[in-house]
């Protein structure tokens, strides 16, 4: 197969305009993937099936992530001249980054028994929506409907987006990290951690003083 | 296979064209229903007993595993995968342990892989056997194969038990190999089990296979063209019975099946009685794969010392490792912050991707049919719904 | 009908080859070793009850292995498995769909409270919530053993009901309601939480 830098680089020449990024993963996986953005995803998916060399025919899984507000902190070794003597300074900087929901498709190759090639596309956590890659591939159909279900991406193109797994009256999202389940902690047997914490919500009042004289 | 849209591939429903026009009549069948296979609902649209439009109905059975799985450790998650489906948790267990060990980076000794295959390939006798007798009662025969196939489940489900202490939910594999060792009366005894088995397949096979009800049930019905199946990501004898040849223990190499010869059977028609004889095909290489491994598994350790199951905390990244369990393709998609538990622990479940074409193969066909296709996929609910 | 036979009188009867039964006994008798379960599997616990009447573990021999596909036709509900939110209006509609009278088997912990799935956001945390349950068994799953034990639990359980009297059974009390509300799916969880007629959980008591 070839590597992800050639599939990008065809990628930009067969689709114009297509923004390719190659996202890193850094565990002893190395499944890298690739980045690509919500306008031209069909497009971009439809020559990954399609080109010769590549035909990746079957999409295995599709995924829903979550992923909230997060700061990450870079140190940088620079090298600085203070008082005349070159030293070594940590610079550390803050980057903030808006939480926003991903779609992962993982795509393998029937014909040539390759893969897997990894695809994600991002959107706003707010009004989240992502062109379907039902169309191009049929498995998509289902993981597409669950994901709209459990973490709210309008699938724009998907043939039938409707609730999957929870009942159609139902209005959260409650894969999204930010979900909280409703209170019906009035009988827990063995609480703790978080359901303690909930839980205790549902315990009587301490007796007062005046109560527990003795009459 | 040419680059066909999904709109070329959805064939016309065939029309009778005796039949009189009339209005449609919605059934709903499930999710209390003696032939669906657990709770599983399917909103059907007749004429007559033609079946012209099929929606399936989900989540009855949602018990939010992912999430759960998201909540508890790496190890913690281990049982919760035996629930998936729960025919199969040896299979279950294999496919996350293979995911965490990709994600970190584990090695898993010799004598671990050979137990893995070996329980994996009982799963598989166990699972295909139920499978037919449940098929066989779908289609009326309600009762003796059922009983003949528990019979053999039952031989298999007490070895499961004398290894890892549980029937169904074993939770035996750790990443990094497995909890405990098989003794060598153990290994006798799954061996004699072994070479009873083909006894009981050559009597099943002659009572069930060769039965002129079930080829009129089963031939013809519910096919299945490579090219859909492919598009709709179908996995597992399912997708070899319509004859395409995708077996990921020969595609991804995993465990150490590379070094057992074993053929991959498939099917001309890819309708319903192909997907029933690939499972009984199929069992047939499991046991010479069995045979194999009882005569390759040298004594050694089970777990990898190095690998700290309790708080493990795997690096940062993410991984997707998959196996061919007995429905299909299993996968297991992590994503690591480096926490104790996976940010993201999602479940690529075959049974709920094999039901994307289940309205596709059913129209055309009678109700009675739509029982019978839907037993041959093989659907457990558990893994549908997770 | 009426009081206890004089078990001396009976035995002494019975050696002169006369066989002394109550209505009563008869009638529990009866329907004890006929109890037919609604055919009806939730998850996991349903492949154990397979088990159970199958070959090895055959349920035939108490009577029970007439599962019935029909709510109308069936005696006992064996409720194998997770009820989740979504399927629990399921339930208790085809639990008000059977006759009188009619028995509840909770099977395994997620039936009893939502086992290991009960912090889950569609996880029903027990059945009790809804309908009243005559035998509980835990285990996850429970063996086909314990299942035949609750068999063997829910057939004294039939026997020592009364027919007449101040403490005869429930379904004969024409007060006592065989049908519970359904609860109705809301926006954000089913609606009510729980029926308070059936369900009183354990106050908690602080000292």
């Amino acid at each position: 197969m070839e590597t992800l830098e050639q599939i990008k680089k065809r990628i930009e020449a067969a689709v114009p305009g297509a923004k390719i990024d190659i996202v890193n993963n850094g565990s002893p996986s190395a499944q890298h993937s690739l980045k690509i953005d919500n306008e031209h995803a069909r497009d971009v998916a439809r020559f990954l099936r399609d080109d010769p060399a590549l035909r990746f025919d079957f999409c295995s899984n599709v995924t829903g992530v979550d992923w909230l507000d997060r700061v990450i902190k870079k140190t940088v070794k620079t090298k600085q001249v203070v008082d005349g003597v070159e030293k070594d300074v940590d610079l550390t900087s803050e980057e903030k980054i808006p939480g926003y929901l991903e779609a992962v498709y993982h795509l393998f190759s029937i014909a040539h028994k390759h893969g897997p090639v990894i695809i994600r596309m991002q959107t706003g956590r707010a009004n989240a929506q992502l062109s379907s890659l039902t169309p191009i591939w049929r498995s998509a159909e289902l993981q597409e409907r669950e994901i709209f279900d459990l973490y709210g991406i309008k699938f724009e193109g998907h043939p039938d987006l409707r609730r999957i797994l929870m009942w159609d009256e139902f209005e959260d999202f409650p894969m999204r990290k930010d979900y909280r389940p409703p209170d019906d902690f009035e009988w827990e047997p063995t609480p703790h951690d978080d359901v303690l914490e909930r839980a205790k919500q549902h315990y009587p009042a301490r007796p007062t003083e005046t109560e527990l004289k003795p009459s | 296979m040419s680059a066909t849209s999904s709109q070329e591939l959805e064939q016309a429903p065939p029309r009778m064209s005796s039949r009189l026009e009339g209005e449609l009549m919605e059934v709903s069948l499930g999710p209390q229903h003696p032939s669906t296979h657990g709770v599983f609902r399917m909103n059907v649209a007749l004429e007559g007993e033609i079946v012209r439009k099929l929606k399936p109905v989900f989540g009855y059975l949602h018990r939010n595993h992912e999430q759960i799985g998201e909540s508890a450790g790496y190890l913690q998650a281990m049982p919760y995968t035996d629930r998936l489906d729960y025919f199969c948790s040896m299979t279950n267990n294999w496919a996350y342990a293979l995911s965490v060990e990709k994600l970190a980076g584990i090695e898993v000794p010799e004598r671990a892989e050979y137990l893995r295959i070996i329980l994996a390939e009982l799963t598989r006798l166990q699972n295909h056997t139920s499978l037919l007798g449940f098929l066989l009662s779908d289609m009326g025969a309600w009762g003796t194969p059922l009983m003949y196939a528990f019979r053999e489940r039952e031989k298999i489900l007490d070895l499961f038990e004398s290894l890892s202490g549980a029937r169904m939910m074993c939770d035996y594999m750790r990443f990094g190999g497995c909890r405990v060792d098989a003794n060598d009366d153990w290994i006798a005894g799954a061996k004699k089990i072994v070479d009873l088995f083909p006894k009981f397949l050559d009597e099943f096979e002659d009572l069930i296979l060769q039965n002129e009800i079930v080829i009129a049930r089963t031939q013809h019905v519910g096919k299945l063209s490579p090219e859909l199946a492919i598009s709709a990501g179908i996995t597992g004898p399912m997708l070899r019975a319509s004859g395409v040849n995708y077996d990921i223990r020969k595609i991804d190499k995993y465990g150490f099946y590379p070094r057992f010869k074993f053929r991959v059977p498939l099917g001309d028609h890819g309708d319903t009685y192909d997907r029933l004889m690939m499972r009984a095909l199929e069992m047939r290489e499991s046991l010479s794969i069995l045979q194999q491994a009882f005569a390759q598994i040298q004594p050694g350790p089970v777990m990898n010392p190095k690998v700290k199951i309790r708080a493990f905390k795997p690096p940062v990244g993410e991984a997707y490792g998959r196996i061919e369990a007995p429905k299909g393709e299993l996968g297991f998609y992590l994503i690591s912050d480096g926490s104790a538990n996976p940010y993201r622990y999602r479940v690529r479940p075959p049974s709920f991707i094999n039901l994307t074409i289940l309205e596709d193969m059913c129209l055309g066909h009678t109700v009675a049919d739509v029982m019978v296709i839907l037993g041959s996929i093989d659907i457990v609910m558990g893994e549908v719904d997770r | 009908m009426g009081d206890e036979i004089d078990e001396g009188l009976r035995s002494e009867l019975q050696r002169q080859g006369i066989w002394v039964t109550s209505m009563q006994e008869l009638y529990n008798w009866g329907r004890k070793n006929s109890i037919w379960p609604l055919q009806f599997g939730l998850a996991c616990c349903a492949i154990e009850m397979i088990a159970t009447a199958a070959s090895r573990y055959d349920i035939a021999r108490f009577g029970a292995e007439v599962f019935r596909p029909s709510p109308r036709q069936a005696d006992l509900m064996i409720v194998a498995g997770t009820v989740t939110k979504k399927m629990a209006p399921q339930i208790v509609r085809l639990y008000n769909q059977m006759p009188d009278p009619k028995y509840v088997i909770a099977m395994g912990a997620c039936a009893i409270s939502g086992g290991p799935f009960k912090q889950g956001y569609n996880v029903l945390k027990g059945i009790d919530r809804y309908i009243p349950v005559d035998v509980y068994i835990p285990g996850c799953p429970p063996r086909p053993e314990a299942l035949l034990h609750a068999f063997m639990e829910l057939q004294r359980k039939i026997d020592n009901q009364k027919l007449s009297g101040p403490n005869k059974s429930d379904h004969l009390d024409r007060e006592h309601p065989s049908e519970y509300p359904v609860p109705a799916f809301g926006k954000h969880d089913l609606v009510p939480r729980a029926n308070p007629d059936v369900f009183r959980p354990p106050q908690i008591e602080r000292v």
